[in-house]
């Protein structure tokens, strides 16, 4: 399960609608309890894919040293990776998952003719062959760390 | 001596949640392999099945990517420390070929593809897939005969073709959409006809040159899938490139004798051309089928297949053939299928490509082509008349002949025969000091064989320019061409 609020929900679409027709991609900081991320903040990252954007996003290793200095420095986790599919389901593809880490959770946005659509979480699987679709939980306000006492709350 | 290890967060669940990790070693590969044995469940993550690090997985010596420094090899000493540094790349599954729902199939088109309509996995929807899809044919020949052939019945909307040769009487043993008519009339307007006939339905476009780094990238953009039906490096390697850069499928296929080869290389979801072979055989290794031979129904057998994947692709129907390559051995009648993975390093699909644009193909496979090349100066010849000349006046001359035995069989010119692929081992049966004139069918293998003896110190040696071959044109109708 994966747990953020609307305004990162906001970010995110609009960063894809942004970018359309180019896919848009994201570092996603927070912190990670049994096995839940909640998401803080995200981060945009420009998308170093020389060719083809429209298809295909790639984070350098350099920015992706970034990424875990800029957690260190807000003392939040990297939890993972968010990503726009334009005009495409919000499913990963064969290529996402050759590429995928464990552990990280990976959002997809689906941005269709320009505007932002269905959203969808995934995490790799154990033995690498699959994502698995993580719930996505959206609070109506922001969770800070202070509100971390409700993190076995059922909404 | 101990070295520090960087672990990335998404893999701290492996080493106990450590950020940093301390492990013997000499070199990075050492490091790593201490790594991995102690916190067993990183080496899936590190490393492919083919042990070889995963292509997003960079890893650092301090602040340079071991890829610039020895690789694996790289030496560590106390003071430096190691970093895992992932690179995150994704993205969307190959544009599905969105059906417009202008697309309507008439009567006569639904009466025609009715054994298409009544299996569910093709049924209305995936006719007017294959009527909305482009295909673009690379070669009108031995491949692209079947092919043009049966993605023509099947109801490809578009078949573009590309070829600049001309009908000859050696084509038609394999080449079955050109017939004995045909013979001496431009492949293209041949084919034409034969798709035409087959099924008036498929708009055909024709383009008579040669695919080149110029017109390549033009001409496959328009393209949904790519079929690569030729015989030579210099355009695979082309064609792949071209492909890789537009996010294209490649239908290949290649022929030799009784083995054929099929596969789809497709960047988006699976290894290249270059994945599978990084560089080009030297020049001359690889014979084509018209040096070595080929069996004619074996492009009957691959081009049908490549066909059946390229139908599949456009259909989004079934396993496509991405990264497994399929051998055929004809005379053992055995398909054999090989797993081929994405080479991380390859340089136009890997993580971090070098090619951008495309180059001279002809000289990267170590050819000069015509235009360029020095050839005439470097390489002595002789023609045919000349030589007959000489042999009519007793001189005395040694006549090597380079082709195969079966070739030897079908005509010769009463040369000594030693094959092209023999010649190093077996040179020692020349005698250096008398002249040598070096023949095979056309004049190709020999003026290899010529440049290879005079580097080998043969001071006396000269090419028959033009082969058997225009010795039977010129010289002697009862010697047979083949």
């Amino acid at each position: 399960m994966i747990r953020f609020s609307k305004k990162i929900v906001n970010e995110i679409e609009n960063h894809g609608e942004k970018t359309y027709p180019e896919e848009c991609c994201g570092m996603l900081l927070g912190f990670s309890k049994n096995g839940i991320h909640f998401i803080e903040e995200v981060m945009r990252i420009d998308n170093s894919q020389d060719e083809n954007r429209r298809r295909r996003f790639f984070i350098t290793p350099e920015q992706y040293r970034q990424a875990e200095q800029l957690a260190r420095d807000l003392k939040m986790e990297l939890l993972g990776f968010y990503h726009s599919h334009p005009d495409h389901p919000a499913a990963p593809s064969a290529f996402d998952t050759d590429h995928a880490l464990p552990w990280f959770t990976y959002i997809i946005i689906s941005v269709k003719q320009g505007k932002a659509a269905a959203m969808t979480a995934w995490l790799l699987n154990e033995e690498r062959t699959q994502f698995i679709e993580r719930i996505i939980i959206v609070d109506p306000i922001p969770v800070s760390s202070s509100d971390r006492k409700f993190v076995h709350a059922p909404q | 001596m101990s070295i520090k290890i960087f672990i990335p967060t998404p893999l701290r669940p492996y080493t106990e949640k450590q950020d940093t990790i301390e492990v013997e070693g000499k070199t990075v590969e050492e490091a790593l392999k201490n790594l991995t044995s102690k916190y067993l469940p990183l080496q899936q993550h590190l490393y492919s099945e083919q042990g070889t690090l995963r292509s997003y997985i960079n890893i650092y010596v301090n602040d340079s990517d071991i890829r610039y420094l020895s690789k694996e090899k790289t030496p560590v000493k106390e003071t430096d420390s190691i970093s895992i540094i992932p690179s995150i790349a994704g993205g969307v599954e190959v544009t599905e070929a969105e059906v417009e729902e202008d697309i309507q199939l008439s009567p006569e088109e639904i009466l025609r593809y009715s054994r298409h309509l009544i299996i569910p996995e093709v049924g209305l929807n995936g006719q007017k897939k294959l009527k909305a899809a482009s295909v673009l044919l690379i070669g009108a020949g031995g491949l692209g005969s079947p092919l043009a052939l049966y993605l023509a019945a099947a109801g490809i909307g578009r078949i573009g073709i590309v070829d600049f040769d001309v009908v000859d009487e050696t084509n038609l043993q394999r080449q079955i959409m050109h017939t004995t008519n045909d013979v001496g009339r431009s492949k293209l307007d041949s084919a034409r006809e034969s798709i035409t006939g087959i099924n008036p339905n498929v708009l055909v476009e024709t383009y008579p040159f040669r695919l080149s780094s110029d017109n390549a990238l033009d001409l496959l953009k328009d393209y949904d899938v790519i079929v690569d039906g030729t015989d030579n490096f210099p355009t695979r390697y082309l064609v792949n490139d071209a492909c890789v850069l537009l996010g294209k499928p490649n239908v290949y296929g290649s022929i030799f004798r009784f083995d054929g080869q099929v596969t789809v290389f497709d960047s988006n979801r699976g290894p290249c051309y270059r994945c599978l072979y990084p560089t080009p055989p030297p020049p001359g290794l690889v014979p084509s089928c018209a040096e070595g031979g080929v069996l004619g129904v074996l492009p009957g057998i691959i081009g049908t297949l490549q066909a059946l994947e390229t139908i599949k692709l456009i259909l989004h129907e079934g396993d496509p053939l991405i990264g497994r390559l399929v051998l055929f051995d004809a005379l053992k009648f055995k398909f054999r299928e090989f797993i081929l993975k994405k080479n991380p390093d390859c340089p136009v699909c890997g993580i971090a490509p070098t090619i951008h644009q495309l180059k001279d193909y002809e000289q990267f496979c170590g050819i000069e082509s015509p235009t360029k090349s020095k050839f005439n100066f470097d390489t002595p010849e002789i023609t045919v008349a000349e030589l007959k000349n000489r042999l009519d006046h007793g001189d005395d001359v040694t006549i090597l002949d380079v082709r195969e035995p079966n070739e030897y069989e079908i005509a010769n010119l009463g040369g000594h025969l030693i094959p092209l692929g023999e010649l190093p081992g077996r040179i020692s049966e020349l005698n250096p000091y008398k002249e040598i004139i070096v023949h095979c069918k056309s004049g190709g293998r020999s003026a290899k064989a010529v440049r290879f003896l005079m580097k080998s110190g043969f001071t006396n040696v000269k090419n028959l320019a033009g082969g058997i071959d225009a010795w039977s044109q010129q010289i002697d109708p009862l010697v047979p061409r083949y």
